[in-house]
């Protein structure tokens, strides 16, 4: 039955109950992605950004804190044209990490 | 006669100073208040950034100034201004006349009790980054189970950047010393989860930031960006600790085994007493005031007394034996002037 209101789900990551497995499995193929410091550089830099709310960062933080259908959402708004790599510091490859993620939780 | 010169503190920064001095001629006397030479560094395991065993480098110091003339449980009792030098009074009755003292006095490690919300002191598995070396040195501690903490964390800025603690500075070395500790836990304990909860990393010296990526890249260390709120325990005795993970704006809570606190440097009492004896200013921060911030961080602002080490803030091993030699040189030129006045005072006559 509906009563026609609920209750908000607490928005608190629980760090002990996030499933990690598929971000491991990422970074096994990918391990750069744990270098990322959250600078926000590929996000700035992203031109799809203002249009979709892709941001190359968010996704990165969705994944490492098991947020991954957020993250697989956002990656929708990716037009693949590989202007966040040029700007990372850390030297990431964000294109081609995005690609390993599509196809990892793709396949999921 | 050779000169006199008094070191107080027989931690790194008075062994490397000693043995500056006993090379240019003089004769060191180090007043130590405990029981051994090598200062906080004779309790570190490893130390960043190349892993070199402390324990090296201490016995490397102090075979250097063994020749020096060494008191071990000793203090300053009190201290006499003479005309033109100062008369020491030591805790074992031994009196010192000197023109030059050095104070090496280092620091004292902030005291993790006083911030009760992280429950050192009260839960049984929470400890700091001074008890983790003991640890590495000594594998006895009964917060460390023998299978090791599934999930652990290291608190960052324990008493530092703090002004509830009264210590708004920050520590310096406890950033790169939470990450090297974390990549020697996760040696021994391939398994565990390691969380470093920090709001600033401070990776400033050579070599650091490549720690850092390593912790990240290599180790699986997991950073979250926030400040632990407060620490609990659960019925089953594990730790609860709370933050803000603030990068995605949410609240974040995990279970843990094992907390590391990284307490602070701060200035030691003891050592503000025995300066107080000399009328030597404090600086804003609460250690040694030296002469000059800039160019003349050995030099207290009174004649014939010197600085050297983490007595004027918190500092490195390489940064302290660098200040250490820069003292001794220091003390070199003070008293080759003070014999050019005297030659030059008698020809006058
Ligand atoms: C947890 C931790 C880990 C660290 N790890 C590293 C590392 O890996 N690498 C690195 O480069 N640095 C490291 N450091 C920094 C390092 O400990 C300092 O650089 C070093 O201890 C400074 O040496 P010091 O001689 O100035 O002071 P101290 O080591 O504090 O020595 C001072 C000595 O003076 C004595 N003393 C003090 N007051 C008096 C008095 N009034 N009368 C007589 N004696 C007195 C004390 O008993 C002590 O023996 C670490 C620091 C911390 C907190
Ligand atoms: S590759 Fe995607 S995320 Fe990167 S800048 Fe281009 S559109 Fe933005
Ligand atoms: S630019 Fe690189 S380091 Fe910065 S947030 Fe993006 S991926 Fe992370
Ligand atoms: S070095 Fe890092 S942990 Fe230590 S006080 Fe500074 S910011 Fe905090």
């Amino acid at each position: 039955m509906d009563f026609g209101f609920k209750i908000s789900p607490s928005s608190a990551v629980n760090l002990d109950n996030v499933d990690l497995s598929l971000y491991d499995r990422l970074h096994e193929v990918e391990p750069d992605i744990a270098k990322c410091i959250a600078c926000g550089s590929c996000s700035a830099s992203c031109p799809a950004g203002r249009f979709s709310g892709m941001s190359m960062r968010k996704v990165i933080l969705d994944l490492q804190r098991g947020r991954q259908k957020e993250a697989v959402k956002m990656l929708s708004g990716c037009m693949l044209c590989g202007k966040c790599l040029m700007v990372c510091p850390r030297g990431i490859n964000t294109r081609h990490l995005i690609l390993a993620i599509c196809k990892l939780y793709g396949e999921d | 006669m050779k000169e006199n010169i008094l070191i107080i503190g027989g931690g790194i920064a008075g062994l490397e100073a000693a043995s500056q001095l006993l090379k240019l001629g003089y004769n060191p006397i180090i007043v130590e208040r405990s029981g051994r030479l090598g200062g906080h560094v004779a309790d570190w395991n490893r130390l960043f950034p190349d892993m070199t065993p402390a324990e090296e480098v201490v016995s490397r110091l102090v075979a250097g100034a063994s020749e020096a003339n060494i008191f071990l449980n000793t203090e300053i009792s009190f201290i006499n201004r003479l005309k033109d030098s100062y008369n020491v009074m030591l805790s074992n009755g031994v009196s010192i006349i000197t023109k030059i003292m050095l104070f090496a006095t280092g620091f004292s490690l902030f005291d993790a009790s006083k911030k009760e919300e992280y429950g050192y002191g009260v839960y049984n598995q929470v400890m700091t980054n001074s008890d983790l070396e003991r640890w590495f040195n000594t594998g006895h501690d009964c917060r460390i189970t023998e299978e090791g903490p599934s999930a652990m964390g290291f608190v960052h800025c324990v008493g530092s950047r703090d002004e509830k603690a009264r210590n708004s500075q920050c520590s310096k070395v406890c950033c790169i010393t939470a990450v090297k500790q974390a990549i020697e836990m996760k040696q021994k304990f391939p398994d565990a989860m390691i969380y470093c909860f920090y709001m600033d990393l401070r990776m400033f010296g050579k070599k650091f930031e490549d720690f850092y990526i390593s912790a990240q890249r290599d180790y699986g260390i997991r950073f979250i960006r926030g400040r632990v709120s407060e620490v609990s325990e659960n019925i089953e005795g594990k730790l609860v600790v709370k933050a803000e993970d603030t990068l995605s704006g949410r609240p974040v809570k995990v279970t843990l085994d094992l907390l590391v606190l990284m307490s602070g440097i701060v200035c030691d009492h003891q050592t503000c007493r025995t300066a107080g004896m000399l009328s030597l200013p404090l600086d804003s921060d609460g250690f040694l005031k030296s002469r000059d911030n800039i160019a003349d961080i050995t030099a207290s602002p009174k004649e014939g007394i010197f600085y050297a080490g983490a007595c004027t803030g918190p500092k490195t091993v390489p940064e302290t034996l660098a200040e250490a030699r820069s003292a001794a040189l220091e003390i070199h030129n003070h008293i080759i002037s003070l014999s050019e006045e005297l030659n030059s005072n008698s020809e006058g006559q």
